[in-house]
């Protein structure tokens, strides 16, 4: 484990807490932001170059700022003014807190936990990944460009002004 | 603890984060945050798991993660596009106030 790692490790997971504990929503959304950076920074401490820079463009180029639009779109920018948490937050939370305890354990006492030999460092480049798209993989492309044309047209659809129907 | 169990835990910390913000908060938007968060958590596996797995070169883990960043960004999409919805026909996206399904 390098130092590395539990530097970007800490970052992430304060991100991510700081995302949901917040009291104000833009707060969230930037904390939001720093999670998704970490996470990016994770994966490029993983070797895995292609998918930490499509996390960068995708989650802190398009999805935080959706999600920032819609908290301006929506009037949440205020902090409000009573509890933030819903009625049931303690029910939620002992969840929460029972399934980490339960994927803790599956963790630390598996298989992947026993220390074997280094893995050695997989030589990908992105030229690899664009010729697996484009031979092995290109059925799934083709049907998540379907999938991305259909979102998009939906999420029009559905964020349209209700035309005033005939009374 | 290996790095892979290192990267593991990480990602189940996560992911219970986002379970607990999907949980307990009030508003529609902080939820759907929590989903992003869960989702995140779920690619970090894939992609710890196809680094330290057996086969690094076939590349599947490393796949299965850009499919599912693509789908979590139509979700995300659609999801925020509901919300402003929400807010359009309720004046509110506070979950707890949204009590029937009758419009």
């Amino acid at each position: 484990m390098s130092f590395v790692f539990y530097i970007l490790a800490a970052l992430t997971v304060a991100g991510g807490l700081a995302a949901i504990l917040l009291k104000n929503t833009v707060h969230c959304a930037l904390a939001l932001t720093v999670a998704f950076a970490g996470l990016a920074l994770l994966f490029l401490e993983l070797d895995a170059q292609f998918a930490g820079f499509a996390q960068i463009l995708v989650y802190i180029g398009a999805v935080a700022i959706l999600v920032v639009f819609a908290i301006l779109l929506t009037k949440g920018s205020e902090t409000p003014k009573g509890s933030v948490y819903s009625r049931h937050s303690f029910a939620g939370l002992v969840i929460a807190a029972a399934v980490f305890a339960m994927l803790g354990w599956a963790v630390i006492h598996s298989v992947a936990a026993v220390p074997r030999g280094p893995a050695a460092t997989p030589s990908v480049t992105v030229l690899d990944i664009g010729n697996a798209l484009m031979s092995r993989y290109v059925l799934p492309l083709e049907i998540v460009a379907l999938l991305l044309t259909a979102a998009l047209i939906g999420a029009v659809i559905i964020a349209m002004h209700e035309k005033e129907r005939a009374k | 603890m290996t790095p892979l169990a290192g990267f593991l835990l990480v990602a189940a910390l996560l992911f219970s984060i986002g379970l607990a913000g999907a949980l307990t908060r009030r508003n529609a938007i902080l939820v759907l945050i929590g989903i992003e968060l869960m989702l995140n958590a779920a690619n970090l596996n894939l992609i710890a798991f196809w680094r330290y797995g057996p086969h690094p070169e076939a590349l599947t883990g490393m796949m299965f993660a850009i499919f599912s960043i693509a789908v979590a960004a139509a979700e995300a999409a659609v999801g925020l596009g509901l919300v402003i919805h929400l807010h359009r026909h309720a004046h509110t996206t506070d979950l707890d106030a949204m009590n029937r399904m009758r419009g």
